[in-house]
């Protein structure tokens, strides 16, 4: 096969890489969607949108400036640490306690030119959906699971079949250690965060019983200072995890609780890795990850290549503990999903139960994960967390059995959590058979 | 330890210094022994072609902070390395690519050291480079290279026991290649800590077997806190001892029996509580499949065992004198060392504290064993007794990379080797559909490959490159379309591909220089298109 021609954009000799390969097609090139002489003028129109600017985030502007984007968003409310430097590559020792989102933004743009990057010194909660309407695409690199689930969220719910360029693809990469993964959500049309929400399980909590009274391991006294004594001794106004005075006293507290029980272990590492749940991070995982979604964001826009998302495989697994091991498959979408489903997912639980006892599942189950759940019947309200006048009224229902609240197997319960504002889950009781 | 004093407003006493500070989502994974490893490392990269992949590969080395790299690159700054390379920009055009990339990548951590080759006050080849500089670490080198260039590596390679990566990185393509000089033991693999649990239920040690009875000698007469506090490794020690006697001194082995007991367990649990059930029993019902287990020898372990180093005892490592040792104990107690470590379960704090106690100190006095078989094995040669502590506590995990006698770089069989590897790669594809296997990424190996020493090719002249090796590849459909991808790119890297592959490289390197988790034996390919990656011992 001969080589087709290049369609070069702006500045030819620059882009000669980049326009070989994502202006002329390849043998696994999809002729029907593929237009090269096209790609680099569309692709210089694009807007895209980065949540994050810390590891992976920084990574992931670096990568999109090189795959020929042009117009970036990237939204941070989070200020550099001294913590970021040995893998958050655009900062500095002078930069720690700026916005990471202004001084990566600048620092791209210095470095490519011709690149324009917006910086947002903010959460993604203060955006309205007109403004992520602005985008061709967005691309995540965040450490919380929360804020995943409130963009999906938002992205699913702004599908509108009558407004064209209304379904933002969402490219979305998580790393831990030498771990990580990578994947695409093409909204209302494949499996979306929430489908594959119960991948990442929350870690079990410890019961509190055993922090107050039967502590066996060093992070029981670790979250027993953190539980327990602060609120006992409130030795300083409010907990601030980055504060290291803080950290101190808990550490202390630990340590003296740790002698007493002859439990072995408590450092103030393992202190402030327990109360700020720290996960393990490097450079070099971010840099296969953010290249990973960068990878596919290029692919997406271009259609040089098939790219993950619709219709085969959309997420790739990674893996480097032991040799380097990727699976790449295809998450199915679920027609259950309280986001993108059409169905209310089904949710087992005892009928002689309370409300309370419902309530706080929601928290743990790995299917569910809210924290503030309000709970509606189909017509009429169990238990809303605001305003407090509802809160108050509706509060004596948690000590109630769900039978004794009216409730029948197969009912639905709509579910509202003020960490995911527009959204409404929608679960179906299943009521467990007596002695299981 | 320190006697800590609690005041009112606590000053800091322990907090850490700035530099753990800065590494510490680092030193979570590889702490102070893995740190100190790359700090006292020194890297070079032979970059060539656009050089993206090298460079990756290296930013994610100095931010973590190795302690010096060199780089030598012949190349002056042109157009296309800023549209591809970050560690460049329009005022070094026309410059030396070395000198410029040294000067960006010194700027992400002040703590590491680079030079620049050529240069003309410093060497100004290769071979006055390799003469004049301290001895490397590793060396990593990116195609296209010359052949002549590549066996200077080699020939350094080997004289120095360096070991040796390859990268090649070309449009969605790429893979990379570790040289080890000869067998790479690791001990510390960081297995997952769900499956480092031995609790030796079938063959407890007197000091157990008592504590176990100590607590269960009046078993219905305790209290339901007591009873529903005992741990349940006392839980499965008592219950087993009752089976034994109702079965001829039998343990349960078969999966039926262990069913049999399990339901044994769950029925003996108290039930005429306000829980209505206990969650020790739980537990102990719970890990019945997954702690009665006879001890045996996990297949990494055993091919350290069977594997004969080359050199004269006197010669070897101490890895291999410990393993000789942990042989030994095995040969002699049938089972290894002690691991020693008890998981969380449900009891009391101090009886907790007490079990614990009891399988480090069986620990220590296994590990103990060890270092004094260690030392009659080479008298007079002096053990950490923390290496062997640790060598004991990872003997199922310790894994051999590269288990080849001699290690030579670039044998006379490689070819061989590529030929039967891929008569099998292909063959698996054939039945791919049937075994719901991905693809074998074999092909795009052999269309790289094919360019190592060019700059670009067509995708006819890469296919009978290939064909030299691999008869009929130019017939093989995913051969050929591997050959039109890499055509495609006419040797130009994509950054996004250069950067994942850099990020793969710069893990590798660490551990192999920290000698920690386990590295990649020893091709890893990746294909950007399916987004996937396989790793073949070539």
């Amino acid at each position: 096969m001969a080589s087709a021609e290049a369609y070069p954009g702006s500045e030819p000799a620059r882009w000669k890489y980049l326009d070989q390969i994502r202006t002329r097609a390849g043998p696994f090139t999809d002729p029907d969607t593929f237009y090269g002489s096209k790609v680099a003028s569309e692709m210089d129109r694009m807007n895209v949108l980065v949540i994050g600017a810390g590891g992976l985030g920084c990574e992931i502007l670096k990568n999109l400036a090189l795959s020929g984007f042009k117009n970036i968003h990237v939204i941070d409310m989070d200020t550099i640490d001294i913590s970021n430097l040995n893998r958050q590559f655009l900062f500095r020792q002078a930069d720690v306690g700026k916005y990471k989102a202004e001084v990566a933004a600048a620092f791209v743009m210095r470095r490519v030119k011709g690149v324009h990057i917006t910086a947002h010194n903010k959460m993604i909660q203060d955006f309205d959906e007109d403004f992520y309407m602005k985008f061709q695409l967005v691309v995540c690199g965040l450490d919380s699971i929360e804020a995943r689930r409130w963009i999906n969220a938002t992205l699913v719910n702004m599908v509108d079949e009558d407004i064209e360029d209304s379904v933002k693809p969402l490219i979305d990469g998580g790393t831990e250690g030498f771990k990580g993964q990578a994947r695409v959500i093409i909204p209302t049309i494949t499996s979306c965060i929430e489908c594959q929400l119960d991948m990442h399980a929350p870690r079990a909590a410890v019961p509190l019983c055993t922090l107050a009274s039967i502590p066996r391991q060093p992070e029981h006294c670790i979250e027993w200072a953190h539980v327990i004594a602060w609120d006992e001794e409130k030795p300083f106004p409010k907990l601030d995890k980055d504060d290291p005075e803080h950290i101190t006293w808990l550490y202390q507290k630990a340590l003296l609780r740790a002698r007493e029980f002859n439990i072995p272990g408590v450092t103030y590492s393992l202190t402030q890795g327990v109360v700020k749940n720290i996960i393990p991070a490097i450079a070099a995982t971010n840099s296969v990850i953010a290249a990973a979604c960068c990878n596919e964001a290029l692919k997406i826009s271009s259609s040089c290549a098939p790219a993950l998302g619709y219709p085969a495989d959309n997420y790739m697994m990674y893996s480097g503990n032991d040799s380097v091991y990727t699976y790449t498959f295809r998450h199915e979408k679920k027609d259950d999903c309280p986001v993108c489903g059409n169905l209310a997912r089904d949710l087992v639980v005892d009928p002689s139960g309370t409300l309370r006892d419902l309530v706080d599942s929601l928290a743990v189950r790995p299917e569910a994960q809210l924290k503030k759940p309000s709970l509606r019947a189909q017509n009429k309200t169990l238990y809303m967390q605001s305003p407090a006048s509802l809160e108050e009224q509706t509060r004596p229902n948690l000590d109630r059995t769900l039978v004794e609240l009216g409730l029948g197997d197969g009912d639905e319960v709509a579910v509202t959590d003020p960490a995911f504002a527009t959204v409404s889950f929608k679960f179906r009781l299943v009521f467990r058979k007596a002695a299981s | 330890m320190t006697e800590i004093v609690m005041s009112q407003t606590p000053p800091i006493l322990h907090g850490p210094s700035e530099k753990e500070k800065k590494y510490d989502r680092q030193l979570r994974l590889w702490a102070a022994s893995g740190q100190a490893a790359l700090e006292s490392a020194n890297l070079l990269l032979v970059n060539s072609g656009p050089g993206v992949v090298g460079i990756e590969t290296l930013k994610n080395l100095v931010l973590p902070g190795i302690g010096r790299f060199a780089i030598y690159d012949e190349a002056t700054v042109g157009d296309a390395d800023l549209g591809v390379n970050f560690f460049l920009d329009a005022d070094f055009l026309g410059k030396s690519r070395s000198k410029c990339l040294t000067e960006l990548l010194l700027e992400l951590n002040p703590e590491v050291h680079g030079a620049w080759y050529p240069s003309q006050e410093n060497a100004t080849s290769l071979d006055d480079m390799l003469a004049t500089s301290p001895v490397f670490t590793a060396i990593m080198y990116t195609f296209p290279i010359s052949p002549q260039r590549l066996s200077i590596l080699e020939a350094y390679g080997q004289q120095h026991k360096t070991p040796l990566v390859a990268i090649h990185s070309a449009g969605f393509y790429s893979y990379f290649r570790i040289h080890l000089p000869g067998a790479f033991p690791i001990v510390d693999t960081h297995p997952d800590e769900t499956a480092t649990t031995d609790l030796r239920l079938l063959s407890p040690w007197p000091e157990l077997v008592d504590f176990a009875k100590s607590m269960t000698q009046d078993i219905d007469s305790l209290d339901n806190f007591e009873h529903g506090h005992l741990p349940y490794v006392v839980i499965l020690l008592y219950y087993l001892e009752k089976w034994r006697e109702t079965h001829g001194g039998a343990n349960p082995i078969t999966y039926k029996e262990k069913t049999e007991f399990r339901s044994t367990v769950a029925a003996a649990a108290r039930t005429n509580n306000p829980e209505g059930g206990e969650e020790n029993f739980d537990e102990a019902v719970a890990a019945v499949l997954k702690t009665i287990v006879p001890p045996s020898l996990p297949s990494g372990l055993k091919e350290v065992f069977e594997y004969e180093p080359s050199e004269p005892i006197e010669e070897r490592s101490s890895f291999w004198i410990v393993a000789d040792a942990i042989k030994a104990f095995y040969a002699k107690h049938n089972c290894l060392p002690l691991r020693g470590n008890v998981p969380d379960m449900k009891a009391q704090s101090k009886v907790y504290i007490q079990l614990q106690n009891i399988y480090k100190a069986k620990a220590r006095l296994d590990a103990a064993e060890v270092l004094e078989t260690a030392q009659a094995i080479a008298p007079g040669r002096h053990f950490d007794p923390a290496e062997v502590e640790l060598f004991c506590k990872n003997a199922p995990f310790v894994k051999l990379i590269n288990a080849t006698k001699g290690g030579n770089i670039a044998s006379a069989s490689s070819v061989d080797r590529l030929q039967d590897v891929t008569a099998q790669e292909l063959a698996n594809d054939e039945s791919a559909e049937l075994t719901l296997m991905p693809l074998s990424l074999l092909p795009i190996y052999l269309a790289l490959r094919a360019t190592s020493h060019v700059a670009s090719a067509s995708a006819d002249e890469i296919l009978a490159e290939v064909a030299k090796i691999i008869p009929g590849a130019n017939e093989n459909e995913r051969i050929v379309q591997a050959a039109q991808e890499v055509a495609r790119a006419e040797g130009g890297e994509l950054h996004n591909v250069a950067a994942l592959t850099g990020g793969m490289v710069a893990q590798e390197m660490i551990k192999i220089i920290t000698k920690q988790y386990i590295p990649i034996d020893n091709t890893c390919i990746f294909d950007g298109i399916g987004s996937r990656c396989q790793v073949l011992r070539l």
